[in-house]
């Protein structure tokens, strides 16, 4: 509990650096925010009377003071777009983005790690070149191609999959807000058709980011294994005659498993901020596509929003990553 | 599940429990099938202990994991066959060797922290086993582990039962890899260099458990070894192996005393043993050749090279001790805040002399070794080097200082220790590129210079060193050592990692430079045999403190610390 605690307080120096940062990097994009929104035709008193209206003809320290104490209240401001306040519009999108992450990365975990196992128990073997093939196929395929193709084959040609459009079809309608991840909602309320609906729309945007993410943890899971089962207290387990299930679960898998939850991490992290191609190929309602879009209009208050988003679940992330170590080594407790 | 044949029925008096024939084992490389074995004989009578010996890539290690059938990938059973109590081993099915494999015949390793699941409690690796062979049901296991621990006497085994290895010291580790391997009480054990990295008291001690354990057991032995007193010691018949071959099997007290072939021979000249000098060691003709040692008597009215006064490290001892309570929710003894590892020592080195700092694992030599060598800083205490305080210099300043080339190091392992990107020549040049001005065109020539003076071959130079064997690495770092020629070389254990007949030309090679160039010696060991053959004086260390320190005879011969006295009767001597 205190090394958490301890761990916890190591994160503020993070979040006040992420602050700065995004600040100073959105303010550094190219592309002025006042003159975009007076629109081709105004005049140039007209962009600088926006200009002062939006505060950005003050010294950038005043600007950041201000931004400062209104995230202090929990205010991320405006987004010039749409006009709706930053933080409803990401309570809104990122469960969407999340759901879709989890979804695929979970279904990626499923396929992969059993594969990778495999790969390096029969190392050389059949089973070992198809993980691979598919390793490298999956990594080597573009996301918004793989996903295009899935579309195709089971929207178009096959006819299996619903229109993808977003994350309910239209007939369905949404469960009651709980989480915000519409299986987990639907599933507790016992809304059966939103269940439904929202898993058939998640299956192929899912897929199409477990194909991408199968390849580094298949891997490395391999190479992990391969390390572990190469290593002398196996050679011990052996000897003393104990089975292989035990010997490549209990003793190689859960050695091998510290790199490939770090993978995983990684993988996670860069799913939920790269899945803005998948989001805009099935018309996801996510947070990826709503930060590029205000990226391009030189939204600045979405922007920093997203990126604060991200900052603090990466740093959540990375925490949890850190107790995950402490579960499976206990070495990892002792010294932290 | 198969039965194993009990001997009384199944086998006459006659018949051996291990019968090995023309045993051959391959391995499929890259540059083709290599034979590591080939045609080898070994019989193993039941409740007898054997010996197998020899140096490193002599095939031991390979014919056990033959026997036990857990080869490598890429290993594979050639030829012949391996008979244990009757049943043919290799023919064998996976899943009856399973069976055999902890209940009939187990084994215990080498490096016993590596051996052990390092994130399992050493309770439920145990468990394990016991469960595998169902010696026991569910509701019973946890205590039939503790009573396990308690047979090979693990001090509160109910506690050690939800330890982890990480958490007992590698002698407690042994001991629970033991506990392990005789958990299902196998007729068969193989001890493959199991005492290896151990200190002597905590050999001797685990060595006295396997026999009592077995004997009481009425269990065979097979104990690998490279070490010719232990094997001596310990085992009624002795196999001597040598690049794949038996040369020689023979009963323990006759081949010692007349050992038969020529490499049994070199083998037994090469282990270090009271009675003899440093070139006893090297076969007839080489000892023949080389040079009388030197004897450099210390002036007395000369300055002393190196004045250790009153030493002491300390290290904070809080962090270890609050994560422990944190994690078992008890309060530890109180102790005092910090753990010092050095504590209060105070001894000289004379110029052109060599002295032997001797102790057990933890005992502090280590450190005092790093701190005079000033990579690491002093709690309290001075380090007078050359009639300068050098103990005052912090050590991350030292490297740069013209003190820094006149104290160096020779590290324990010679493969570590090298750049593994670095060529011979490049490792051999690195310290003269650092902290000398010679110019590149000098620089070839001085490594070639240094390279002959450690015997090392020019065409070696332009070698790395994955491609050089475990002796030329050791040459390499000696001649990185004195291409500075300093004053003190210290060396950490140089020869721990290397096989006798290589060791000693090493040590000979060692005591000839420090005749030529006139070095003095700090020599970090754990073996008072080596100890005693490269050293004027000895300083014996344990918690700490010294606990003598005198003429290296003197402190052999007669010790006057009862610690001495322990070390010195727990090292195990071949009867010659």
């Amino acid at each position: 509990m205190a090394i958490m605690l301890k761990r916890m307080t190591l994160i503020i120096p993070n979040l006040i650096g992420v602050i700065i940062v995004t600040f100073l990097l959105t303010r550094a994009l190219p592309g002025d925010p006042a003159a975009y929104f007076a629109g081709p035709a105004a005049t140039k008193e007209s962009v600088e009377q926006i200009r002062k209206s939006l505060g950005l003809d003050k010294p950038l320290i005043v600007q950041f003071g201000s931004y400062v104490s209104e995230l202090a209240h929990g205010n991320l401001g405006t987004s010039l777009t749409t006009g709706q306040p930053v933080l409803t519009e990401i309570k809104n999108r990122l469960p969407a983005s999340a759901e879709l992450t989890l979804f695929g990365l979970i279904l990626s975990i499923v396929i992969a790690v059993p594969l990778g196992i495999l790969a390096a128990v029969k190392q050389g073997s059949w089973i070992d070149h198809t993980c691979r093939i598919v390793a490298t196929a999956g990594v080597s395929l573009p996301v918004f191609f793989t996903g295009l193709l899935l579309v195709y084959v089971f929207y178009y040609i096959l006819g299996w999959s619903p229109a993808p459009l977003g994350r309910l079809d239209v007939f369905a309608s949404a469960p009651t807000q709980i989480t915000g991840f519409y299986l987990i909602d639907s599933l507790v309320t016992g809304n059966w058709s939103a269940f439904r609906s929202s898993l058939n729309q998640l299956l192929l945007p899912g897929l199409t980011l477990c194909i991408f993410s199968l390849a580094p943890i298949a891997r490395m899971t391999r190479a992990s294994m391969l390390t572990v089962l190469s290593s002398e207290f196996i050679r011990t387990a052996r000897a003393s005659g104990l089975d292989s299930r035990t010997v490549i679960i209990t003793y190689a898998f859960r050695n091998a498993m510290l790199p490939v939850v770090t993978t995983l991490g990684m993988v996670f992290s860069f799913l939920l901020g790269a899945n803005v191609l998948v989001e805009k190929v099935f018309a996801w309602p996510g947070i990826g596509s709503y930060a590029v879009e205000a990226l391009i209009s030189s939204d600045f208050a979405p922007v920093q929003g997203f990126v604060l988003t991200m900052a603090i679940l990466y740093v959540a992330l990375n925490l949890l990553i850190d107790l995950l170590y402490g579960v499976i080594d206990p070495r990892v407790r002792l010294e932290a | 599940m198969l039965k194993a044949p009990t001997p009384e029925v199944d086998t006459g008096e006659a018949l051996p429990l291990l019968d090995v024939r023309d045993l051959t084992v391959e391995f499929a490389t890259r540059r083709g099938v290599v034979q590591a074995v080939k045609k080898i004989n070994i019989t193993l009578a039941k409740g007898e202990t054997l010996g197998i010996v020899g140096e490193s890539g002599s095939g031991k290690s390979v014919t056990s994991y033959a026997v036990m059938r857990i080869l490598d990938r890429a290993g594979s059973i050639a030829e012949g066959s391996v008979l244990f109590s009757g049943l043919d081993l290799r023919s064998a099915s996976e899943g009856d060797m399973r069976n055999l494999r902890g209940r009939e015949m187990s084994m215990i390793f080498q490096s016993p922290r590596l051996a052990l699941n390092p994130i399992r409690k050493v309770g439920h690796q145990i468990e394990d086993v016991l469960l595998e062979h169902a010696q026991v049901g569910n509701e019973d296991v946890a205590n039939k582990a503790i009573e396990v621990l308690e047979q090979v006497r693990i001090a509160r085994p109910k506690e050690r039962y939800h330890a982890y290895p990480f958490e007992l010291s590698g002698g407690m580790c042994q001991r629970v890899v033991i506990a392990l391997a005789l958990a299902c009480r196998p007729q068969l054990l193989i001890a493959d260099e199991p005492t290896t990295g151990l200190d002597v008291t905590t050999q001797k001690a685990v060595m006295d458990l396997v026999v009592e354990l077995t004997r009481e057991r009425g269990m065979s032995t097979i104990l690998i070894t490279h070490d010719l007193g232990l094997a001596a010691a310990y085992c009624d018949k002795v196999v001597v192996m040598e690049k794949g071959h038996v040369v020689e099997t023979s009963p323990s007290e006759t081949i010692f005393k007349a050992p038969a072939h020529a490499y049994t021979r070199k083998l037994m000249r090469a282990t270090p043993r009271p009675g003899i000098t440093l070139r006893d060691l090297l076969p007839e003709d080489e000892a023949a050749r080389a040079r009388p040692v030197a004897h450099n008597p210390v002036q007395a009215d000369e300055a002393p090279l190196l004045v250790v006064e009153n030493l002491v490290k300390e290290y904070p001892r809080k962090g270890v001790t609050t994560s422990l309570k944190k994690m078992f929710g008890t309060t530890p003894v109180p102790e005092s805040e910090a753990f010092r590892a050095v504590d209060g020592i105070s001894f000289q080195i004379a110029r052109v002399e060599s002295v032997g700092l001797f102790g057990e694992s933890g005992c502090g030599k280590s450190t005092t070794s790093m701190m005079v060598m000033r990579l690491i800083d002093k709690t309290s205490g001075t380090i007078t080097f050359g009639g300068g305080d050098i103990g005052a210099i912090p050590a991350r300043n030292f490297a740069t200082l013209p003190q820094r080339k006149k104290i160096q190091m020779v590290f324990q392992d010679p493969t570590d220790s090298l750049n593994p990107r670095f060529t011979a020549a490049r490792a051999i040049a690195d310290p003269l590129l650092r902290l000398s001005d010679i110019s590149r065109g000098e620089l070839r020539s001085k490594c070639e210079e240094l390279a002959t003076q450690v015997g090392l071959p020019l065409q070696f130079l332009d070698r790395f060193p994955h491609q050089l064997s475990g002796g030329q690495k050791a040459r390499v770092g000696i001649a990185r050592a004195i291409a500075l020629r300093p004053d003190l070389i210290i060396l950490d254990e140089p020869t721990a990692a290397l096989d006798v007949s290589v060791q000693a030309v090493v040590l000979n090679l060692l005591q000839d430079l420090k005749d030529s160039l006139g070095m003095s010696y700090l020599f970090v060991s754990h073996d008072l045999n080596v100890v005693r053959l490269l050293c004027d004086r000895v300083i014996v260390m344990n918690t700490g403190r010294i606990v003598e320190q005198g003429p290296t005879q003197q402190v052999m011969d007669a010790p006057q610390a009862a610690y001495t006295r322990d070390l010195l009767a727990a090292i195990p001597h071949p009867p010659v």
